[in-house]
């Protein structure tokens, strides 16, 4: 199974096991990962599933639908490495991602 | 103080319907909601996205669906109370006390939660000395533009609110416009007209700059901008105004002494009742084993949450299950001629 790594505002760093076919959001919810709010629930309409993709991902990753930018100017804190973690479905390509959570959703 | 059997806290699909449901047993009640609409998410987030799963209507979008249950719950004639959020609950004696922001007190039976992910608030700026100017020189919406005539305006985002309210303001005030990239998610046109007053030189647009820092004693002065490349903009403004979209808080509901895990309400499946006797919750703010965050599940738990409301209101009488198409005294409540 892929190895997804979360990096969590307070320092902490949570790799865990995400089956394919899950998004990185899902992967979070369902193992608590604190930080990532989801209010939508996959939707593409919150933005409070916003993460920073470390750089050595960023170009690896599918690109963004429409409308995923439109969400992350919504976001807290928007970079150019911003996606949102309901887009990014799991798969053996994703095999070692490393996200990284910002200290707020909203 | 108004008084009626049930108050719903949440004007969404889920408390349309239980509204509808009170209704048809016969009790009344009234809505509270924190937008200025009825419809929660599906008007606020989704009003166009096409919904496919509500039982016997194959497509339909947030706001068809809305309009349809607002319909639905005509014959009651239930009063809407609009942009109040629910403040304050206190039990008296065997009824509550519910007051809103914006002061309006009932008199209730029982209380039912129709809160999906909690009130929508507009999203703020990051930087913390934000906080200090909000309300007076930095603001989410606008209650009264005659304030902006003739000062300067520096407006943050890129969907349909900053877009509209840059180019309304441009004809009385002088008008920034900072987004964080090139592309807006607003009205094509809209851009169009932003992009055509900035070539006139009758307002200015930053892209690729966000708010770096606010300055100013005891309102805002002038905002830093940064870009990209990391270039630092001073901008005199006399006021702020940031269009970020809306996001869903639990705000006081969290204080009531509810059982709340992970942002939702532990309830019963028998008639969705909390831990708390006579306050109920239904919809995506409830949480019990296998809970489908669904509109239909949404609709299942508002008919049961109702019935839970019956013995609250009236206490020496007995519910009798009935059916719509057979029962005359829902018939009547629905105002049905024969």
């Amino acid at each position: 199974m892929p190895k997804i790594t979360y990096n969590t505002h307070d320092n902490k760093t949570h790799t865990i096991d995400v089956q394919n076919g899950l998004t990185v959001m899902e992967g979070a919810i369902q193992n608590d990962i604190p930080g990532i709010d989801a209010d939508c629930g996959g939707g593409m309409s919150c933005a409070t599933c916003h993460v920073y993709i470390n750089n050595e991902w960023l170009d690896k990753l599918p690109e963004k639908e429409d409308g995923e930018e439109d969400m992350i100017d919504m976001a807290f804190e928007p970079k150019k490495n911003s996606r949102l973690s309901c887009q990014l479905i799991v798969s053996d390509k994703l095999d070692g991602l490393v996200v990284n959570i910002p200290s707020k959703q909203g | 103080m108004i008084k009626t059997d049930v108050l719903i806290i949440g004007a969404g699909p889920t408390g349309l319907f239980c509204a509808h449901q009170l209704g048809i047993i016969g009790l009344t009640c009234e809505i509270v909601d924190n937008l200025d609409k009825a419809g929660g998410q599906c008007i606020e987030l989704y009003p166009d996205k096409p919904i496919y799963d509500i039982p016997a209507i194959p497509e339909c979008t947030g706001e068809e669906l809305t309009n349809n249950l607002l319909k639905q719950i005509k014959p009651f004639n239930i009063n809407f109370h609009l942009n109040q959020r629910v403040e304050e609950i206190k039990k008296v004696e065997n009824r509550w006390h519910v007051k809103t922001n914006g002061n309006k007190k009932f008199d209730v039976a029982s209380i039912v939660i129709a809160g999906g992910v909690g009130s929508f608030e507009p999203r703020k700026f990051p930087q913390k000395e934000c906080e200090i100017f909000e309300g007076n020189s930095i603001f989410y919406s606008v209650k009264d533009k005659t304030i902006f005539k003739d000062k300067t305006i520096s407006i943050f985002g890129g969907g349909d609110s900053a877009l509209d309210w840059a180019i309304e303001l441009s004809n009385m005030s002088k008008v920034n416009l900072i987004h964080r990239r090139d592309g807006f998610s607003g009205a094509e046109s809209s851009v169009q007209k932003v992009k055509e007053l900035n070539d006139q030189g009758k307002l200015n647009l930053y892209t690729k700059y966000q708010m770096e820092s606010v300055l100013g004693e005891n309102r805002i002065d002038t905002v830093k901008i940064k870009h990209d490349n990391g270039e630092v903009k001073d901008i005199k403004s006399d006021y702020i105004l940031g269009f970020f979209g809306l996001i869903m808080q639990l705000g006081p509901i969290l204080d009531w002494g509810l059982n709340i895990d992970k942002k939702k309400v532990e309830v019963n499946t028998e008639n969705f009742e909390t831990n708390i006797n006579g306050i109920f919750a239904i919809g995506d703010i409830c949480s019990y084993p296998g809970k489908l965050k669904l509109i239909l599940s949404g609709f299942h738990e508002g008919a049961l949450a109702a019935r839970g409301c019956f013995k609250y209101a009236k206490p020496d009488e007995k519910l009798r299950f009935e059916f719509t198409t057979t029962s005359k005294a829902a018939q009547e409540r629905l105002g049905i001629k024969k």
